[in-house]
Formats: C-alpha cells, structure tokens, sequence
C-alpha cells in the first residue's frame, strides 16, 4: 500500500471542513475531524510490528522528476514512533478541543484546518526520507503554527507571538534549508537513508562543520533551545488544545527528531556533541530556572517544555558518544539514546496532561494567573488528581513513567564524565551538576504549578467566573494521559521493546543489528548508586526550596526585564522595521516621476556601461531595409506628437497626444507586417486613453496660471540617455547576429509540434504558456490591488482589533 | 452634466455589437489567424467602455449585470485547471492537446485544448481591465 498518500489525508479531510462548518452547524466540527487522526493512528498502529524487529518499510511518490524531488515515506522505529504520537496524541487533542472551543462562538472551521494542515505537515517531517521535501513540511508546519497561534487574531498578544514564532522558526528553517543544500552537495543525494552510510567520508569533507551548525540552527529554533527559545512561552497564546499538540508534544520535537535522525551522519565530530549536549544541558537548566518566575500557568508549562526539551537534546547529543566507545553494551554510554527516546514518549504524555488541565483551569475559573488561583484541590478533583500525576512525573518522582526515564538520564549524565575524548575528561564533570540543578528546578516548578493552583486558600473573589469541574468530555483526553503515565511505569520494558529499542536503532544505526541487541533494562530499583542518592539529594533540596519558596521567589523581579532575550528581540524588529522604514524613505519619494528617473537611470549605466565594458558596439548598414515614404511621415507624426505631449498646456491634449504616439506606433507595427502587435496596440491605446479620460477626475490639478516649463539639466540627460542607449542597441542587434534567428524554429513547429498556424498567439498560449499564465496571475493581482486602493480605503484608523 | 449625444447613442447601439462579434471571431481565429484571447478580450473591454462613454456605468451595470472580480477568478482557474488537466493524462504540465472534429454546422473543425487557454485569458483580461475601470470610474 502506498502509504505515502496517508501523509496528505490530513489535508485532503482539511478541504471538507468548512463546508461541513457551515452545513452541519448543529453537530461540532470536531467531531468530522476526530476521524482522521484516529484512523490514521489506527493505520499506523498495525505497522508496529514490522518496525519491532528492526524492519523498515518504503513509499514512494515523484513529484518534481526532473530535479529529482520526491515524496519518500521511510516508516521505520523512530519515524513510527514519532507518527503514533502525531496521531495519538493528535487524537485526544482534537476530543480535548470539541469541548474547549464552543461552537457557537468558536471560528471552528478555520481552527481545524489550520490544525489537519499542520497533522500532514508533521506526519511529513518524520516520514519524509527526502530532505526537500522534509524541508517543505517543516516550514509548512511553521506557517501552521503561525496561523493556529494567531487564532484569535484579535489580541494583539497573540498576533506578536504568532509572529515571533514565526520569524525565529522560519529564520531557523532557512538556516537549516542551506544545511540541507550543503549535505546534499556533499554526499551528491538528497535521501538520508544514502547520506547515512557516508558519514565517514562526509566527516572529512570542507562543508562538513557548516552543514552541522546550519542544520542545528534549524533544529534548535524548532526544539526551543537557548536562546531561540523566546518564542514559545509568547506561543501559549494559542489556544490550549494547540499549545498542548503543537508547542509541547509534536512541533516542538521536530528539532529532536531531525537531531535523532541525523545523528549517524555527523555523531563523529566533537562539535556536534558538545554543541547539542552543551545547549541542551544549559537550556535545560535555564528554562527550569526560570519556570519559577512565571505567574502563569501556561507561561510555567511553556517554560518547562523548553527545560525538558533542552534534557532530551543533551541526551541526544550524549548518544553521539557511543560512536566513539568500543563494545557499547559493556558500557553505560548505552543508556543516553534509550533515554533520549524514553523521556521523549514520558514528555508528550504528562506534559499533554499537564496542559489540558491548565486548559480546564482557564476555562472554568477563567484566569490562568498562579497568583489568583489556589484551593481548587475540593472543586476540582479530577483535574487536581490528573495534574497531581503529571506534575509527579515531570518532577521525577516514583510510580509514575516521569522517575524512570529521570534515573537513567542521570546516568547518560554521568557517563559523559568517563568520556575522554573531546576535552571532555576536563569539562564532563560539568554536565551531571549542571543535570542536578536543572532537576532540581525541575522539581520545584512541578509543585509550584499542582499546589499553588490547588492547593492552599481558594480565593473566589478574585476569580472572574466561580470555579467548577470541568464537563467529562473535556476530562476523558487528560485522564487518559495520566493512566499512561502510571502504566508506563509499570510496563517500562513493553514500551522499550516496542517504541524505545526500534527507535534507538535509527538513532545508533552502526551499533546495532536489530532493536533486541539494545541491552537495556529499565527498573525502578537499581540499588544503592550515585544516581539513586542524586535523585534522593534532589527530592530534599527541591522539597525544602519549594517550603521556602515564598522568601525567595520575588528575587527574579530583580532581573532587569531590559537585558533580557526578549528585549534583544524586539529591538531588533523595532531596528529592523524602523531602519528598513528610513531606509526606504530616502528614495521612496510618492511620485512616480521619480521613480521613473531611477529606473531610466539605472537602464542607462547598465545597457550602456555593458556595451562599453564588453565592446559589443557595432554598426552596420548593409541589412538594412530602405527607408520608405510611409515611414517618414509616420515619423513624423510620433515625434510631433511627442513635443505636444511634452509642450501642451492642458493635460486633455497631452492626453490625446500621447493615443496619438501610440496610434502612430500601431502603424509601424502595420507596414511591418505585424498585425497582431497592430491590433494589440491599438485597441490597447484605445482602452488606456478611456481609462486615462476616467482618471482624469482624480489628478492633481495644474494650476491655471501656467507656469513656464522649467527646463531640467538632469532629466533631459536622462532622457537624451535612454534615446541613445534603444538606439545603440537596437542597431548592435541588428548589425550582429551570432545565432540564427529563433522564428525559425518557429516557423517549422508551428503546425507540426503546436497544430496553429498564428506563431504570436501559439506563443503565448503554448511554448510560452508559463509566461502567460504567471502574466494573467499578475494581471489579476493587480486588479485586486486597485480594488484594495480605491474601495478599501480606510478613512481613519477604526478600531477593529480589541486589545486584552 | 449632460450634453445631447443622441447620435453617440445611436451609433453605440449598433456598433458595440460589432465590436463585439468581431471580437469573438478574433478570439476564436487567434490560433490560424491574427487574434487571440488578450486580443480578444481587450477588444471586448472596449465594446463595454464604448457603452460606457455613450451611456453612464450605473446604465451599463444594469445592461451586463456581471461581477468582473468572479470573473477574473474564473478565468485564472480556467487557465490553470486546462494547463494542469495534462497532469491527469501522465503527461507533463501544459501540454496541450487538439484534433480535428467533425462537427454538426461547422464541418470540419480544429478543436484544440490551447482554446480553453486562451478563454482564461481572455477571461481575465476582460474581468481585470473591467474591474479597474468600473472601480477608478465609480469613485468619486
């Protein structure tokens, strides 16, 4: 089966959906759109086994043959993986969302489209094996991202994040295009799966360092690493059901994907681990750090999001480690790439959770600030125990999946201190400290987000609307989640073996010959080690932080809010708008006239200064055909009625004037035998002099007392300049053919290739029908734009956009 | 203002129809003969233009009741959905197809996908030149 196709379902169902909108208002759209994520997922499910033992499974689908651009499908352990998620989780946003968005008040079909866009854009990202075409849903899934964070469009917040994320992401993805490019150069194929086993050869390779840091620029604005990582937390204006799919369990892990899956390829440089396990650690801490500062609870969860990803990245780029080490198995450096996928299924299932609760907060009580909320453990006890459940796990405590994936991380993170290449027997003591603290922030945000919103005093007049429990239907998605973060505690190593091992095999491809020779064990008990006193030491420290945390919590106020990330990128949109604004005032002057000097100017520097520097002058007089009567009088009558246009006082004159040039043009176009561009021209300076005479109504008056022509030095260069230049070349042209003329081959296919006999027209409508069908887009465009300019036209700045 | 143009009246009437009979014989001619679709189409625009100048727009609007913006619309979808039909045939974009028919009244007649072309062309070329006049000529 071509499973290719599935990667477009998504947006094929996205075609229904305003209809269905529309016609079928009494049913939520949701509900249509359910369908797909969950067929899908079931589709998938049933390609499990195949990836089990390590198999892979290809479809394919040309689409640019000629530049050798396809669609390539590549299911294998981590693509698999990776589309469960998409589809599962996709799944239970989608439920979560039919009873978060009401559908009276709600613009559902544009929300869901922009949703199944983006479910197509994912699923083509971990499938694609093509790096084009990864390259064209990873932008896609930008756009989406861009559009579902500016859903409600209205706010001004939201459409500065929507922009923001797209600006860093969409900068990244450019970066990583040029990665893309260079690799492709280097190992002369687009596929990865043919890049792969040329990674000692690409190791060596000039490119090889550029292609790397483009490529992580691509991944690390995506994943959120430090420091592009600002964009995320101004994300969580989207809606909850968005922020819960895109911006903590799917688009956000594209960057670790593309990490995962080209680690084969550049695992062997040092840079590439110290760069992703280095950025990682640190954006795990930072972002745990500063989790503590937010009031609100999405603004907690985004922030988190960040440190967790930064804690998959390290371990992604500790997994890079094991190419270097003899006999992996003996070793503990096994563990970071199993824990890197591990944590990975752990993340999207609690922090999924995690959001949907934060979601049913806001819905219900209307305020997601930390500050107002408190006490809802008695209102709300569902949602406080399904949070209680993920906080535990993100927090890394036992029996939830969270303490697991938690312990063997540390254990990546302390195997890096064994490793001695790299500087890294100097420098490796580092990452477990900086691994502790991070998980000790890790520890303290977790119940800072469960217990100051549930528990302690409940604070009803704050609150704008009185706090309930929120509807079954919106709870089913999130107690889902939190019994899969129980299960996976108890069933570790079904998950390993079915989703973790296969994975870990695209990951570490030269290690392994199938998922079962991954010899890892996951247990919750391993007996007294460094890892276990670690974890022991972060339970006591964050416990005793999180006590105290009211003392010194209101320290983070004393960071300056003007040397932060943020403020740096602001003032560079506010630079960059308002330097290009500037810029642009220094020329952009409103008045045709000098526009049409710039541009005169410009053809004659460089026609004339080409003809120089190239002396490809040339006059010859032979060819030429004689001048006739006709021709002198039609002369005649052009420049006459050039000098009226020019010397006329009134403008209907001029106007009639300038028909009168183009009439006399249409004549030479006549007794040349050209009686297309005749009957073009004429009817052309017809419907233009109509159009002028309609105009006219909206120019600028001339001011009665005529004053005299002033005569100008500049422009009457200009003008003797384009004269000489046309004139120049057209007699350089004529005098000196080095190809033979292409009407012939016109002439000879115009019955024979095209079956017409009116070469112009067969032109236009057939070998050069591109041209012409880009022409009339543009035409339309331009309709579209005096439609705009004279029917829109604001008269004042109207206060369409509410502003929370 | 209005100044006594029965005679442009009268003259409009008929010869807008003529205007316009000789533009669909140069659109349909185009591929043999000198013509073509932006031919065609502007020379259609300049029947309408004509009605205009003899009469008023709103007197026009009632005459040819047409949405010039739907119809550039159309005649883009047109043009592309007649370039992109090659695909389903498995052969590459814009490739165009013709034969000879034998039709009913016409006899022997070249038929040529390259004519659908053309109608989006000319399509648009009516629909945007019209748009623009009716919007620049309706603001006041």
């Amino acid at each position: 089966m071509s499973f290719v196709f599935l990667i477009f379902l998504p947006l094929l169902a996205a075609l229904f959906i305003p209809l269905l909108f529309k016609k079928v208002g009494k049913i939520h759209t949701g509900w249509f759109v359910l369908v797909v994520p969950v067929a899908l997922f079931i589709y998938y499910l049933s390609l499990l086994p195949t990836t089990i033992d390590g198999g892979n499974l290809v479809s394919e689908f040309q689409w640019i043959p000629s530049l050798d651009i396809a669609f390539v499908a590549y299911i294998d352990g981590l693509s698999l993986l990776f589309t469960l998620l998409i589809t599962g989780i996709g799944a239970l946003v989608v439920l979560y969302s039919i009873f978060y968005l009401d559908k009276h008040r709600e613009q559902l079909h544009n929300f869901y489209v922009y949703l199944l866009m983006f479910m197509t854009a994912m699923l083509g990202i971990v499938q694609s094996d093509h790096l084009i075409t990864l390259y064209l849903f990873w932008e896609l899934t930008s756009i989406s991202s861009f559009l579902l964070i500016g859903y409600w469009y209205t706010r001004d917040r939201s459409r500065f994040g929507a922009l923001k994320s797209m600006m860093i992401t969409v900068f990244g993805g450019l970066m990583m295009l040029g990665g893309f490019v260079l690799l492709s150069i280097m190992g002369d194929t687009y596929s990865i799966r043919e890049l792969i086993p040329q990674a000692a050869e690409l190791a060596t390779h000039d490119f090889f360092i550029w292609a790397l840091v483009l490529v992580l620029f691509g991944a690390f604005t995506k994943s959120a690493q430090f420091p592009f990582y600002i964009w995320l937390p101004d994300a969580m204006e989207a809606p909850t059901p968005v922020s819960a799919y895109l911006h903590s369990a799917t688009m956000v892990k594209a960057g670790l994907y593309l990490v995962a899956r080209l680690t084969p390829i550049f695992a062997l440089s040092g840079t590439w681990m110290w760069l992703v396990a280095g950025v990682g650690l640190f954006t795990m801490f930072w972002g745990s750090f500063f989790a503590l500062k937010q009031k609100d609870l999405k603004g907690i969860l985004a922030f988190s999001t960040v440190s967790q990803l930064g804690l998959i990245m390290s371990l992604l780029g500790a997994s890079a480690a094991g190419y270097h080490i003899d006999n992996i198995a003996e070793t503990t450096f096994k563990y970071a790439g199993f824990a890197a996928i591990f944590h990975l299924i752990n993340h999207a299932v609690f922090k999924g959770s995690l959001f949907m609760i934060a979601g049913i907060v806001d819905h219900e009580t209307g305020t997601r600030d930390i500050r107002k909320l408190g006490g809802l453990m008695g209102l709300m006890p569902i949602s406080f125990t399904v949070a209680m459940i993920g906080a535990f796990s993100m927090a890394g405590l036992p029996p939830f999946g969270g303490f697991l994936s938690k312990e063997m991380f540390l254990t990546a993170m302390l195997s890096l201190t064994e490793f001695d290449l790299f500087s890294m027997d100097v420098w490796g003591v580092l990452f477990p400290i900086v691994a502790w603290l991070g998980s000790v922030f890790t520890f303290i945000y977790s119940f800072y987000f469960v217990f100051h919103t549930f528990a302690g005093k409940h604070k009803p007049e704050e609150l704008p609307k009185p706090a309930h429990e929120a509807p079954i239907g919106m709870l089913i998605s999130p107690i889902f989640l939190a019994l899969l973060v129980i299960v996976i505690f108890f069933i570790p190593n079904r998950v390993g073996d079915w989703l973790v091992k296969p994975a870990v095999m695209a990951i570490q491809p030269f290690l392994y010959n199938s998922p079962s020779e991954v010899d890892v064990h996951v247990s919750a008990w391993h007996g007294f080690n460094t890892e276990l006193f670690m974890t022991l030491g972060i339970f006591a420290v964050g416990g005793l932080m999180f006590w105290t945390l009211h003392k010194w919590q209101k320290s983070y106020d004393r960071f300056p809010d003007s040397v932060s990330l943020n403020a740096l990128y602001d003032n560079l949109m506010f630079m960059s708008d308002t330097g290009a604004n500037r810029f642009s005032k220094l020329y952009m002057t409103g008045f045709i006239r000098s526009y049409l000097v710039y541009m005169f100017s410009f053809v004659v520097i460089i026609v004339l200064g080409t003809l120089f520097l190239t002396e490809s002058f040339a006059f010859d007089v032979t060819n030429l055909a004689p001048i006739g009567f006709y021709e002198i009088v039609i002369l005649l009558a052009l420049v006459g009625s050039t000098l009226t246009i020019l010397f006329s006082k009134s403008r209907l004159t001029a106007i009639i004037a300038l028909g009168a040039v183009g009439y006399s043009v249409a004549l030479f176009f006549v007794i040349f035998r050209a009686p297309d561009l005749a009957l073009t021209q004429l009817v052309i300076e017809t419907i233009s002099v109509a159009l002028f005479l309609l105009a006219f109504y909206h120019l600028p008056q001339i001011s009665r007392k005529e004053e005299r022509m002033r005569f100008r030095l500049g422009n009457a260069l200009i003008a003797l300049g384009v004269g000489v230049t046309m004139t120049l070349v057209a007699l350089s042209a004529h005098s000196q053919k080095f190809l033979p003329s292409i009407s012939e081959f016109y002439k000879e296919t115009v019955y024979s290739e095209a079956g017409g006999g009116n070469i112009v027209n067969v032109i236009l409508v057939d070998y050069r029908g591109f041209d012409t069908l880009f022409e009339i887009a543009v035409l339309g465009i331009a309709g579209i734009g005096i439609i705009t300019m004279i029917k829109l036209r604001m008269t004042k700045k109207e206060g369409q956009h509410e502003n929370k | 203002m209005r100044t006594n143009d029965v005679m442009l009246q009268t003259a409009t009437k008929v010869v807008t129809f003529i205007i316009l009979m000789f533009a669909v014989h140069i659109f349909f001619a185009g591929h043999y003969t000198p013509g073509g679709g932006f031919v065609g189409g502007l020379l259609t625009t300049s029947a309408i233009v004509l009605l205009m100048l003899a009469f008023d727009i709103e007197t026009v609007k009632k005459i040819l009741p047409l949405n010039y913006v739907t119809m550039t619309a159309i005649g883009l979808l047109l043009a592309l959905a007649t370039a992109a039909a090659s695909i389903i045939f498995d052969v590459p974009f814009f490739t165009h197809a013709y034969d000879y028919f034998d039709l009913p009244l016409f006899g022997k007649t070249s038929l040529h996908s390259a004519m659908l072309f053309d109608a989006g062309v000319y399509l648009v070329v009516v629909g945007v030149t019209m748009t623009i006049i009716q919007t620049i000529g309706e603001d006041e």
